[in-house]
């Protein structure tokens, strides 16, 4: 009995020595970075910038941490593909810097303090299959497809075919941002709901009837991007905005919080007339 | 002395690691129903449970499970009907009738199957089955139900036959032999006396299967379509898992509550499936 009370005794120290071990070394690591950051707020800046977020801002935010990393040797840029909802989360619990998010705040985020900067524009391609002889529809046709109304390609000019509507999971920068510009919010009928901009494109790419929505910079030539009331989406017709179907690119921070030192200078890097053909080279427009 | 002590520091640092997998068990099963319940609470149980509709982003949202609950029902039923009959004379046949070359190329066979990673069965179905039933029942979209239960169905083929194979290769010799002296042919004496000598063996196998297509998420996900339809067969519908999984990245608010509920919902099944399990096992040590 005695045994048995010392060995359990011996385990629980044990275990409490792991977890004190475990969180002794976190704090020394976080302390070690604060002092970094406190002592060397600029100039040969060294330290951490985290991002989080948005998974449609993957080559933006990509392109620009490169360029930033090459710039500032001394800084790490990480950057975790969440989503935009995951992001704007992680920003209110302090687990990164900067947020990302590829809808604007909606104001009850606002009002809980977060503070958002416009980085880019996105527009939001419409693709159907490469053999689908449809070219071009308007906003109008566009929501009563994917309300439903319109069942069958022959309606809006094409050959006769059931449309096939391909959309994104609810919570998806690109569903609301889609939903939100053709007024169609909730009342999607979707056949297919996938979670991931590629997997759009590739079902779109493999069924002749379907028809769904993808960021304009990842639309490859497997699909074709058709134009929305006369007007192809490109750069040129996201940045004058004669082209309709588009979102914002937004950078999440929290407000009445500075932003570390090295935090800083990316968010000022990222705004920053330089950037501008970065971010266009990522296929996005730039806000500036 | 020495080696008294020695004894009993190992003996610690045994329970210590024994220790970490209860302490797993426990912080997720915690986790989860503290995570799951205030949705529940707010939707209200009787509503979440046997809601048909689901719409979480709606601007007056709803969060009925029930299309769920019935789609993971439906899908993993399927799955057994189509999986058990060819994983269970698939095991027959290995344990008691295949020569031992086709035995060793068949079962290598299985592992293998055993081994593919889930996402590789959701792109080969995604790219081959979705457009292979487009084509063949000349509907729209390939993308559905029937779709998840082929793939579930050959996921859960490995575990079914691998412990099938074990119950019945338990089965005492002496019960065939008795069998076979008697007069009854090879095919009878499997049929009448090695399978209801395995059948909790068999049982527990079937059990197994169910746990494994219940809880798989990504290669449903890649081609059941995800819509929260009331399941049909040639209609894209979204399991528990998948339901969890496909939010979960951008939710927000009770949305992710909600979902956190569903993975409770989910955990009770699977404990449930768990249970009757070992039952199962015990039944089958006692006899």
């Amino acid at each position: 009995m005695k045994k048995k009370i010392f060995v359990l005794m011996l385990a629980f120290v044990l275990a409490m020595a792991m977890v004190v071990g475990c969180s002794s070394e976190e704090d020394s690591n976080s302390g070690n970075t604060g002092a970094a950051d406190g002592t060397t707020p600029s100039a040969a800046a060294s330290g951490k910038v985290s991002t989080d977020g948005s998974t449609s801002m993957e080559e933006v935010i990509g392109v620009l941490g490169e360029a930033f990393m090459q710039e500032n040797s001394g800084i790490t840029f990480t950057y975790n593909p969440t989503g935009s909802g995951s992001g704007i989360q992680a920003v209110q619990d302090g687990r990164c810097d900067i947020g990302l998010s590829s809808r604007s705040l909606k104001d009850e985020e606002k009002e809980s303090g977060l503070k958002e900067t416009v980085l880019a524009y996105d527009g939001i391609a419409i693709i159907v299959n490469p053999e689908n002889s449809v070219a071009d529809l308007t906003i109008e046709q566009i929501a009563s497809i994917f309300t439903g109304k319109v069942k069958n390609w022959s309606e809006v000019g094409g050959a006769d075919g059931e449309i096939v509507v391909i959309g994104r999971e609810a919570g998806s920068g690109t569903r609301d941002g889609f939903e939100s510009i053709t007024k169609t919010e909730g009342t999607c009928n979707y056949k297919q709901e996938l979670t991931s901009t590629g997997d759009v494109i590739t079902t779109v790419s493999s069924n002749p009837n379907a028809i769904g929505y993808a960021s304009l910079a990842a639309v490859k030539d497997n699909v074709k991007a058709i134009s929305v009331g006369g007007v192809a989406p490109s750069e040129a017709t996201v940045k004058d905005s004669s082209y309709v179907i588009q979102r914002p690119f937004v950078l999440v921070t929290k407000e009445g919080t500075a932003l570390s030192g090295a935090a800083q200078k990316f968010f000022d890097f990222a705004t920053s007339d330089q950037a501008v053909a970065l971010i266009s080279k990522a296929g996005a427009v730039a806000a500036k | 002395m020495k080696n008294k002590v020695f004894e009993t520091i190992i003996h610690g640092v045994f329970l210590i690691l024994g220790l970490i997998t209860v302490g797993c068990v426990l912080l997720i099963t915690v986790y989860l129903i503290i995570s799951g319940i205030p949705a529940i609470s707010k939707i209200g149980l009787f509503e979440f449970l046997f809601g048909t509709k689901w719409a979480s982003t709606d601007a007056e949202p709803s969060y009925g499970i029930l299309p769920f609950i019935l789609t993971s029902i439906y899908g993993t039923a399927g799955a057994i009907l189509l999986g058990v009959p060819v994983g269970f004379l698939t095991a027959v046949y290995l344990a008691k009738i295949a020569p031992a070359k086709i035995r060793t190329i068949v079962s290598n066979a299985v592992s293998l199957l055993a081994g593919i990673p889930s996402v590789v069965y959701g792109l080969v179905g995604m790219l081959v089955l979705i457009p292979g039933i487009r084509t063949l029942f000349d509907i729209p979209d390939g993308a559905s139900l029937l779709a998840a239960i082929i793939v579930l169905a050959i996921m859960i083929l490995p575990s079914i036959i691998n412990v099938s194979i074990t119950a019945l290769e338990a089965v005492p010799k002496e019960y065939e032999d008795a069998s076979l002296a008697l007069g009854a042919t090879p095919v009878e004496t499997y049929f009448r006396v090695s399978v209801p000598a395995a059948k909790s063996g068999i049982a527990a196998a079937v059990v197994l299967g169910v746990g494994r297509a219940i809880g798989e998420a990504m290669a449903v996900m890649m081609v059941a379509g995800n819509v929260a339809n009331m399941p049909s067969l040639f209609q894209s519908v979204r399991f528990l898992t998948t339901a969890v999984a496909s939010e979960m990245s951008y939710s927000s608010g009770l949305q992710r509550q909600a979902l956190f509920s569903i993975a409770l919902v989910l955990f009770l099944f699977i404990m449930l499936i768990n249970a009757t399990l070992n039952f199962f096992l015990k039944r089958n040590k006692e006899e």
